[in-house]
């Protein structure tokens, strides 16, 4: 009877529960964290004893246990299940277990760092910012870990290809393996950094670190990270979602471009993080920003996709006209809840895609660039479709897992709407207070919004204000959330545990696998291709162009820490300059702007 | 892939590429552009504005924990403003408010911007990238005086 022992052992199930559990007991942390930036923010607290009275700590925190350490758990948890389950096959057991603690114990090492005060350096850690070494060491275990999660799923794979010659590889793996053939190449860069940049550096093996070319290796990586993120995601929306809608995938084949595309154009974007740096040549910038527009067109043909699939569940279900599906599609229904974290997540993304490609837009990121409008930009990405999705799909793992009846459903069902209201409100409070030049990353409770300080902007209060109201919401939203997930699991269990998704079918599909979807060979050979063409001119911009390298700084002190260098205190006189010398300057700028 | 597929999908393709030319031609018609990438310049140790004539400017600015120097400055409506930033200890922002200047100060490379001011006020700069304790403290302006 029990299907379900043929390709997950009880060793696995304890495994994918542990990797499940753990990290929603973080995110805990993690949200309350986001509440009381909020209120940080508007000035309403000053001080938080929970995270030692620190802002910038609590945003540390929050940046890493939210953006890295729950979204690579549940991407490894999630890959397991669905790699064992849809080719039903056993994966290396020890090896899953070996990746499961070396994420654990790389967490609890970052995490305690963290709430010692000795990493006050946000979830980007700039250098010459410099975080004690074991905040380094922990996040590369966190990363080494799911690399070796993604290795136990190739041999399984490899071994189902050649049993299944004329069969296509299911949807869901195809989206698992881009997803992390994806983190796998971006990790390289990140890897690359802290291990030969950054440890040597904080260790005081070497004197300086070079903080444009750490920068660049940061974001080789940050950007697709962000896909990382949203790619489990979009294979519950390709594979899941339409079933549970009451109808069909509209097109398989979509689905497999679109994750084939991921691969090639994830990576060799990073740069428009770096518009406004300086030290890389604009030619380089704005090829990264040409690939930016690329990778958000399999997003454009999800959009279309995942729409024509809710179109045909909505007539499926008796909708007539052209928009009267729209109507007939189950919100509301709790025994469907899960579709509740997808729509909600589909429509924010709605937003968080127009904002994302405003971002992209090389001369106009200066009107945004580092404002608040970024933070509101991506908790319509991240904090949207992404944890959405997780959420709505940890819930469902860990209740199936254990055989427990998920309680609290109605509640559970009206948590992703509630959030969404509360999301709406904080972002759009944090945008457009951005759009005025309110910055991100800032304790603006104790200067800006501070009517009691010199730099108080009053006209920025309205802004912090709504961010307080929305931010409010969302927690309450995603107490309701962990208050049903943490019941679930205190009842009993009520049937044998076992699990399985429900896999949607398509309307248009090919009979057979299609060439040149089938193999991921050209696909990586082409990503590694264009991430060389891009990056190698930025790298050697970023290594040659510097004038020295960096000693290491703590946040607390403008004095470099250990063998400072002796300030020269020798004061240059201005060099007065004739116009024809001015107006030599290669690159000439706009002078005027509206 | 059917009909309504491939025309969603060259419809997508559209969009993108008239997003991109109107990058374009932003950026070689109007010319309004990102920081590039300068080495001329000598790391300067002190910030200071240098008038090289009535009404053009530079402006050395040194970005450092918690302060910009020089933290405020004046200058006539109508002047062109030459920007080079340093930052001398970690990676600083700067932007100035209702401008499109916005740069990193990251420590090893100066940043590069110019402007003219053709309106008259004063023009709060921020930084905007957490740069330690005093963050939030961080700020400066640009005094734009009625000739
Ligand atoms: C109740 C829910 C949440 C609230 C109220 C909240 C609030 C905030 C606020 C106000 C900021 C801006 C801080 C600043 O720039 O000074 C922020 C930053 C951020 N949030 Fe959230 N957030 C929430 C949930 C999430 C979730 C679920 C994620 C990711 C999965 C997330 C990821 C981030 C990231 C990556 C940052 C940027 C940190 C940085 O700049 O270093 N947040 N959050
Ligand atoms: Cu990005
Ligand atoms: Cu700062």
């Amino acid at each position: 009877m029990n299907f379900d022992t043929l390709n997950l052992s009880k060793s696995m199930r304890r495994l994918l529960l542990l990797l499940l559990i753990l990290p929603m007991a973080l995110l805990v942390m993690g949200i309350y964290g986001g509440l009381m930036q909020a209120f940080f923010r508007a000035g309403i607290v000053t001080s938080d004893p929970f995270v030692g009275g620190e802002y910038y700590r609590g945003l540390t925190l929050h940046g890493v246990i939210n953006a890295l350490v729950f979204t690579t758990f549940f991407a490894v948890a999630f890959g397991h299940a669905v790699v064992s389950k849809s080719l039903n096959m056993a994966l290396n057991e020890r090896w899953a277990w070996i990746s499961g603690i070396l994420m654990i114990v790389g967490t609890v090492m970052t995490a305690l760092t963290i709430f010692a005060g000795v990493a006050d350096v946000l979830y980007t850690f700039y250098p010459p910012l410099q975080a004690n070494v074991f905040f380094y060491v922990g996040l590369v275990l966190v990363v080494v870990g799911s690399w070796i999660a993604f290795f136990t799923w190739i041999p399984p794979y490899l071994k189902w290809r050649k049993e299944n010659p004329d069969k296509k590889t299911p949807l869901a793996v195809v989206g698992i393996f881009a997803t992390f053939i994806v983190w796998f190449i971006a990790s390289i860069a990140v890897a690359v950094e802290i291990l030969v940049l950054i440890i040597p550096w904080v260790l005081g093996w070497v004197d300086g670190i070079n903080a444009m070319l750490a920068r660049t290796l940061f974001w080789m990586f940050g950007h697709p990270l962000v896909y990382f993120w949203l790619l489990p995601v979009y294979v519950m929306y390709y594979t899941m979602m339409p079933r549970l809608a009451g109808g069909k995938l509209y097109s398989d084949t979509a689905g497999r471009l679109v994750f084939f595309m991921f691969i090639i154009f994830s990576i060799p974007v990073g740069t428009h993080h770096q518009f406004m740096d300086p030290g890389i040549s604009g030619e380089w910038k704005l090829i990264q920003a040409f690939f930016t527009f690329m990778v958000a067109l399999p997003s454009l043909i999800t959009a279309f996709t995942l729409a024509a699939s809710l179109e045909y569940a909505g007539k499926q279900r008796g909708g007539k006209g052209l928009f009267g599906w729209m109507f007939k599609l189950p919100y509301f229904d709790s025994n469907r809840w899960l579709f509740a974290y997808f729509i909600t997540g589909l429509f924010l993304f709605i937003f968080g895609g127009i904002s994302g490609i405003i971002n992209a837009s090389y001369q106009m990121n200066a009107i945004v660039h580092n404002t608040a409008w970024l933070p509101g930009h991506f908790h319509m990405t991240v904090a949207g479709p992404v944890i959405l999705g997780m959420l709505g799909m940890s819930l469902y793992m860990v209740a199936k897992l254990t055989g427990k009846k998920i309680r609290m459903k109605k509640m559970v069902t009206a948590v992703p709407y509630i959030y969404s209201v509360g999301l709406l409100m904080m972002s759009w409070g944090l945008m457009r207070g951005g759009l005025q030049g309110m910055p991100r990353r800032t304790n603006t409770g104790l200067t800006y919004s501070n009517p009691d300080s010199a730099l108080y902007r009053a006209d920025w209060q309205l802004f912090t204000d709504v961010v307080v109201v929305g931010a409010v919401i969302m927690f309450v939203a995603m107490v309701i959330f962990f208050a049903a997930f943490f019941l679930t699991l205190a009842y009993r269990k009520a049937e044998a545990p076992s699990l399985s998704f429900g896999w949607t079918e398509s309307v248009h599909e090919s009979s057979g696998p299609i060439r040149w979807l089938h193999n991921f060979r050209p696909w990586v050979i082409t990503a590694v291709v264009l991430i060389a063409i891009t990056y190698a001119p930025v790298i050697y911009d970023v290594t040659t162009t510097g004038y020295s390298t960096s000693p290491r700084f703590g946040p607390e002190s403008p004095s470099p820490r250990l063998n400072p260098s002796p300030q020269s205190e020798q004061v240059v006189p201005p060099e007065v300059r004739s116009e024809e010398d001015l107006d030599s300057r290669a690159e000439q700028l706009p002078l005027d702007f509206e | 892939m059917d009909k309504s597929e491939g025309l969603a999908l060259g419809l997508s393709g559209a969009l993108l590429l008239i997003f991109f030319a109107a990058i374009m031609y932003a950026s070689t018609a109007r010319g309004i552009d990102v920081p590039k990438c300068i080495t001329d310049p000598d790391p300067f140790e002190r910030g200071q504005l240098i008038e090289h004539a009535e009404d053009r400017y530079e402006l050395q600015m040194i970005a450092r924990m918690w302060s910009f120097q020089p933290g405020s400055i004046e200058i006539p409506v109508g002047s062109e403003l030459e920007i080079y930033l340093r930052a001398t200890d970690i990676i600083h922002g700067f932007k100035i408010e209702g401008t499109n200047v916005n740069m990193m100060a990251v420590p090893g490379s100066i940043n590069y911007q110019r402007l003219r001011f053709n309106e008259p006020g004063t023009y709060p700069l921020v930084c905007h990238e957490y740069c330690g304790v005093g963050h939030h403290n961080m700020r400066g302006e640009i005094v734009v005086t009625e000739s």
